[in-house]
């Protein structure tokens, strides 16, 4: 099953390494912030951004948008760089991240960047908020129109809250949510299976009334169809776990949880721009 | 004298005086505000009847969500429903809602600025026989440290009503605090409420006591003030049922007027009511003043009437605060 050609794959391809370029900008110069998740999640925001999500960066109030959620706010670098590239705001301004009057807070402020539909931080509410986005669409009889997407760290799933928001939702049956779950098995003081085990993290999802679909989460047209998928699950709210690399796009970064919360040195950072842009070594530089 | 120009209930004082729970207003108010807003939803977390949420879940079925015993999910649900236009209320107990769900409250309700209104019934000792877990005396300190939050504690159930037919208008985070018990109703529909306006109920031509109550024991200062008028001592006695935003105007004339306060809440003396007063009144008016309240202790089991008395917090402790200052 393909939602789309090999020319569009490669363009969302594309898209997802500006994405990590970009991140990877912000983060030098900011000098603090999370780099992992942020590099782990490009593919999945370029999919949802560029191919899936009804929504008008001209227009960021559009009221009939979907409604993203970013409930582990710390990976905004990545929301931050696919909202740039969308065209909400400037990529330059992306520089300008954690940097006092930025907009681009730390953790997403709904105060400072309006287009974030929540502001986020403290781990283990936004799904509860989700929530509340999808009851009113259904109160109104809107649920038909749009849906609402509510990205969760797996390493989040200990707090307690999102259990008991799994449990309203699939009461509820919320066929208007969609949650992704970034499962890339790191959390601040290591694997998440050492810290506290999540698995079988599919079927507690199941147990609790959810259709689960587990993806790739660096393969474009599982991602894609994943989207689609969850479109035709009528009577019950769609988890998508999505298996990924933390600090993909960057060999030295990835599968190490110490990358969690610390940003690139200059020297790093440009040891992984030149990976993104020559692809892993696959383009040669004309200087060489 | 009762200020008569408030248009209050003059047979609270008699002995068979009309006395209703304050929660009764709150869900009461609830209706009608459903009535005139369809925004208004209401959410419950398993106290659907004794959080007063029930006579609005029968009305508007479709409006009303049961979330469990998850006051954490019950808070930020509510923020997810703001942010599409509703007007939500959280109904639960104030030790559970905001006492459980603080955080939740400050980040996705006051720092997301939702106009989330946050209903904690079952406020103070005078919770009764259910014991100290079940007496939330920490709540107002809670909720009125958090930026855009408005703090309303109504003194009886027909304010506790107006309070919450106003605070669907104010598009900002609202608490309300409400208590259990059966409460001497000081008002009447014709009284005038206005949120972030306080009220001198007991007026003097020559007070020498400032008493600044909130909740029902409202009622216990101004029995100490009709007690003390017998005496030949005067002091006015302010309802202060807005916490936050203070009414700074009539807070700082009432110590101008006495030069003496005294401050009556079911509560924690730290963080509370009378701390918000004494922040106010220290840089523009100092005067002496008096706490009324809960000395850093926690609740235990008894009768309502019992617990008041065993915390100092009756109308003889007012009246001996009153005296100590003179």
């Amino acid at each position: 099953m393909s939602n789309f050609s090999d020319e569009r794959r490669i363009e969302l391809e594309e898209k997802a390494n500006d994405i990590r370029e970009s991140i990877i900008e912000m983060l030098v110069e900011a000098g603090s912030g999370h780099t992992a998740g942020p590099l782990g999640m490009a593919d999945v925001f370029t999919v949802l951004y560029f191919h899936t999500l009804k929504h008008n960066p001209k227009k960021p109030d559009w009221d009939e948008r979907d409604r993203v959620v970013l409930s582990n706010g710390h990976i905004c670098p990545v929301l931050y760089s696919t909202m740039a590239h969308s065209g909400y705001f400037p990529v330059k301004e992306l520089k300008t991240l954690r940097k006092f009057g930025s907009r681009l807070q730390g953790h997403p402020h709904r105060d400072f960047l309006p287009y974030v539909e929540t502001s986020s931080g403290p781990l283990g509410s936004g799904l509860s908020q989700a929530i509340g986005m999808a009851l009113a669409d259904r109160m109104d009889s809107k649920d038909g129109e749009r849906r609402i997407y509510c990205f969760l760290g797996d390493g989040e799933l200990d707090e307690g809250q999102n259990w008991e928001a799994m449990m309203l939702a699939g009461k509820n049956k919320l066929h208007n949510l969609v949650a992704i779950v970034d499962r890339n098995n790191i959390q601040i003081d290591g694997f998440t299976e050492d810290v506290m085990p999540l698995e079988s993290l599919s079927d507690k999802w199941r147990a609790f009334n959810w259709h689960v679909i587990e993806v790739d989460g660096h393969n474009m047209e599982e991602i894609a169809d994943a989207f689609e998928a969850a479109k035709s699950i009528y009577e019950k709210p769609t988890v998508i776990i999505a298996h990924t690399i933390p600090g993909k796009g960057v060999k030295e970064f990835e599968r190490d949880y110490r990358w969690h919360g610390k940003p690139p040195s200059k020297e790093e950072g440009q040891m992984a721009m030149n990976e993104l842009r020559t692809l892993g070594g696959r383009i040669k530089s004309e200087h060489e | 004298m009762l200020n008569l120009n408030l248009k209050l209930n003059t047979k609270m004082f008699e002995k068979d005086a009309e006395q209703i729970p304050i929660r009764k207003g709150f869900g009461e108010g609830l209706v009608l505000a459903g009535e005139k807003n369809p925004q208004v939803v209401a959410l419950s977390a398993d106290l659907t009847e004794s959080a007063q949420a029930l006579p609005f879940k029968e009305k508007f079925p479709n409006r009303f969500v049961q979330v469990g015993i998850a006051e954490q999910n019950l808070a930020s649900v509510a923020s997810g429903l703001a942010a599409m236009g509703k007007i939500p209320f959280i109904t639960s107990y104030a030790m559970f809602s905001p006492g459980r769900n603080w955080e939740q409250i400050r980040t996705t309700i006051c720092y997301n600025n939702r106009p989330v209104k946050i209903v904690g019934s079952h406020a103070g000792v005078s919770v009764g026989p259910d014991g100290g877990t079940h007496q939330a005396v920490e709540d107002l300190a809670l909720m009125r440290i958090l930026p855009r939050m408005i703090v309303l504690s109504p003194c009886d159930a027909l304010e506790a009503k107006k309070a919450t037919l106003k605070s669907v208008d104010t598009n900002t985070p609202v608490y309300i605090r409400l208590a259990r018990e059966k409460t001497p109703v000081m008002t009447t529909a014709e009284t005038p409420f206005e949120i972030g306006k306080a009220q001198i109920f007991w007026t003097s031509e020559k007070p020498q006591v400032g008493i600044i109550a909130t909740g029902a024991l409202l009622h216990k200062a101004l029995s100490a003030a009709q007690t003390l008028e017998k005496e030949g001592i005067e002091v006015e006695v302010m309802n202060l049922s807005t916490i936050k935003p203070l009414d700074e105007e009539a807070i700082i004339n009432l110590a101008k007027k006495t030069g003496k306060i005294v401050t009556v809440e079911e509560h924690q003396i730290a963080g509370g009511m009378g701390s918000a007063v004494a922040e106010l009144l220290v840089k523009n008016f100092p005067v002496p003043m008096r706490f009324i309240g809960v000395n850093d202790e926690f609740g235990q089991s008894g009768t309502p009437a019992e617990l008041i008395e065993h915390y100092g917090m009756g109308e003889k402790d007012i009246i001996r605060a009153i005296r100590n200052l003179l």
